[in-house]
């Protein structure tokens, strides 16, 4: 009889919804040799085309059904410069696992969990991993911009092609996003803690509190080192454009996030960094970002936590699994609905969210049905909390000071391919080319952008 | 790590401390800023670059100490360090030759004023710099600003330095002048007074340039908890300013969001005078 697929131990919702622990537990022992074993070991490798860094995904399942961990830990670091973070916030079900062949009749093998599982294992057990050989040095220097998800896998890659590499980051502590927007219950610190030590131990170099394009300039960089990676990321909060924008407990969740994740608002007893925390929070879009946010406001003590969103559930970009635990642990979804404005107290607070039904019309270009508002629907949803989760637009900080670096009309750096800029030397990738994407399409700019700057060191 | 080479005390509750930042000094302008964070757990407060040595690697920050943060910041002493300093922020003062120029500053603000009269006088601008406290011990940087300065005027709201009252005193004396009107005027201090000081160059039409203190975080324009209604806008004080036409600011809503975390300042802020009277 086949075997099912495993299911992720989880903490129960009304436990974990009122504390930061990490929500999905991580597979025992026998549960990932039992999935492990799930893998058909197919010819055709579809999952590793939908991998962005092109993990060997049935290489390391191999090992790992073989109960040879130190091996398959070391085919995963091989090909992915944070797979403990990958294991946790890719959306597998898009990329890997949707081409997997054992999911066109059933259930595709769990492969995040399995490299959650291995590169778990490996941080916990780092006498019995195959030593890394120390690649000779090629004597070039790579300045990366950003120590988020792409400058990480970036500054991975080169230093293990012998690259002398150095990290330039904005924030006093690294990860970017990693650190400052994914909570701990879905991420927890000390799994980025660990991923950066790693590369510390190849060798990288990260200097904190420098901003690119005011503490140094790009062309300073060029000046200093023979290539030069862009990273920086996410930007500018989109502004929602409705009247009570700027009242109090109005937050940007850039904002809201950081306040929590970065400076420990609200998460612990003796942080100097305030928070508000408010009975009733309204969180406005549908992305992860969104869900970050109102499961947090839950967490900090919201007795009702709302999602607001102007088309329905099944238009949401967030994960499946996001949306299921944030409804498990109580948050509202009100769907269908735009906001109009933002409705405050005469002392200037927050009191309301004006807002109005929607209906699904025709689809758009992008071939999602279009939001029309229904008249004479409009309603007030009392909250003393609202969350912009809307999106982020480029950050110019960096460009400011970058006359040479071409721009598309959103402020976006322009990259071919390989990450190669307008300026020779200068590649990028991540957010600040694509706009707001994820994780793993950043790592895999990253990686991609590696190998090209090894080809042009190399000329 | 940033180490603390010289801190003294100018005047109550205000310290000038001197860093070792030698990326800072070289790349730091007029009317920019760094965000501080003293150590681990703490949060990240803006502060005024006041003014910097390229060549020792030094920058100077005037530094109130009006929350828990900042006092301790101020307890630094002298060869220890601070754990982050991030910058320079903020967009550099436009600098210009105006001709007559009034710089204002009221408070703490006449410390963010300091680089700011440094930098006209030597754009070759004539300049009457007005400062102002609640009494004479408030008063500071008067010996430095007069030295840059052609006329160095003081006001006290006791009377117990120089002029009796506000520094709009002598601003609207010197407009209501032919033969003193300045050019430009230039408002560092707290929101009312530089509210006050754009209701009077307004009618005149005198450029006036105020440099806004909203609460901030990271600092480059990220999060945008700094924002402002300027004109018809918003902007991030961080990265569109900190300084703006005093003539477009929105100051009732930039006083409004600073009460933000009032009582969870006052919560930090245990031992400190509010605290106390609310535990009374």
């Amino acid at each position: 009889m086949a075997i099912d697929r495993v299911h992720m131990p989880e903490l129960p919702a009304d436990e974990r919804s009122t504390n930061f622990e990490e929500v999905n537990l991580g597979l025992s022992a026998d549960q990932a040799l039992s999935e492990a074993q799930r893998c058909l070991q197919c010819k055709t490798r579809n999952c590793v085309a939908g991998c962005p860094v092109g993990v060997s995904i049935p290489e390391f399942i191999d090992a790992l059904a073989c109960d040879d961990l130190p091996k398959a830990a070391q085919i995963l670091r091989g090909d992915n410069a944070l797979p403990a973070v990958c294991g946790r916030v890719c959306p597998q079900e898009t990329q890997c696992e949707a081409l997997c062949v054992r999911g066109k009749k059933g259930d595709a093998v769990a492969i995040g969990y399995l490299e959650r599982y291995v590169a778990d294992w490996a941080m916990l057990h780092p006498d019995r991993l195959l030593k890394e050989a120390k690649p000779a040095s090629t004597g070039k220097t790579v300045a990366v911009v950003g120590c988020g998800p792409a400058g990480l896998t970036a500054a991975g890659e080169l230093a293990r092609m012998g690259h002398q590499v150095t990290i330039f980051e904005a924030l006093h502590d690294t990860g970017g996003v990693l650190r400052y927007g994914i909570p701990e219950f879905r991420l927890p610190k000390e799994i980025i803690d660990r991923e950066v030590a790693v590369l510390a131990d190849l060798g990288v170099t990260i200097e904190c509190n420098v901003i690119i394009g005011k503490t140094l300039t790009v062309a300073e960089l060029t000046e200093d080192f023979d290539a030069v990676f862009i990273a920086n990321g996410a930007g500018l909060p989109t502004m929602l454009n409705i009247p009570g924008e700027n009242l109090k407990g109005v937050y940007a969740a850039n904002e809201f996030l950081t306040r929590v994740n970065l400076m420990e608002a609200g998460r612990r007893e003796d942080s100097a960094t305030p928070i508000l925390q408010r009975d009733e929070v309204a969180v406005i879009g549908g992305g992860n970002t969104a869900m970050d946010c109102v499961r947090t406001a839950r967490r900090l003590g919201a007795k009702r936590a709302m999602i607001i969103y102007r088309r329905g559930e099944a238009e949401m970009p967030a994960r499946v699994e996001e949306i299921k635990h944030a409804k498990e642990e109580g948050v509202e979804f009100v769907m269908l609905t735009a906001p109009l404005a933002i409705v405050g107290t005469e002392n200037g607070w927050v009191q309301a969210l004006r807002c109005q039904k929607m209906e699904l019309g025709p689809a758009d270009e992008s071939g999602r049905r279009r939001p029309q508002a229904i008249a004479g629907s409009e309603f007030d949803i009392p909250a003393g909390i609202v969350i912009n989760a809307v999106g982020t637009n480029a950050n110019p900080l960096l460009t400011a000071t970058a006359p040479d670096l071409k721009l598309n009309k959103w402020g976006n750096v322009v990259a071919d391919d390989e990450g190669q800029t307008s300026i020779p030397g200068v590649f990028a990738g991540g957010d600040i080319v694509r706009g707001g994407a994820t994780v793993i399409l950043a790592m895999g700019d990253g990686k991609r952008a590696a190998a090209a700057i090894d080809q042009y060191l190399k000329r | 790590m940033f180490e603390v080479v010289s801190n003294e005390i100018l005047a109550e509750n205000l310290h000038k401390m001197v860093l070792v930042a030698p990326r800072i000094a070289k790349a730091r302008k007029a009317g920019q800023f760094v965000m501080v964070r003293l150590a681990q757990g703490e949060e990240r407060i803006p502060l005024t670059i006041g003014d910097a040595d390229p060549a020792a690697g030094t920058i100077t920050l005037f530094i109130q100490a009006i929350g828990a943060s900042t006092r301790k910041i101020v307890e630094t002493p002298v060869g220890s360090f601070i754990r982050d300093v991030a910058g320079p922020l903020g967009k550099e003062t436009h600098i210009t030759n105006w001709g007559r120029v009034a710089c204002v500053g009221g408070g703490v603000g006449t410390a963010v004023l300091f680089p700011l009269v440094k930098a006209l006088a030597e754009a070759g601008n004539e300049i009457t710099t007005i400062i102002g406290g609640r009494s004479e011990r408030y008063v500071i940087l008067a010996d430095e600003l007069g030295a840059l300065s052609k006329n160095l005027l003081i006001t006290t709201e006791d009377g117990s330095l120089g002029y009796k009252g506000f520094v709009t005193g002598p601003l609207s004396e010197m407009i209501a002048d032919p033969a003193r009107a300045p050019q430009a005027v230039f408002a560092v201090g707290p929101v009312p007074m530089m509210k006050a000081v754009a209701n009077l160059t307004r009618e005149p039409g005198i450029e006036t340039i105020v440099s806004l203190n909203p609460i901030m975080i990271d600092g480059t324009g990220m999060c945008g908890g700094c924002r402002v209604q300027v004109g018809t806008e918003t902007k991030f004080a961080c990265v569109d300013g900190p300084e703006f036409d005093a003539h477009l600011v929105d100051f009732d809503g930039l006083s409004d969001r600073l009460t933000s975390y009032r009582k969870e300042e006052a919560h930090a802020a245990e031992g400190c005078k509010l605290a106390k009277e609310v535990a009374k």
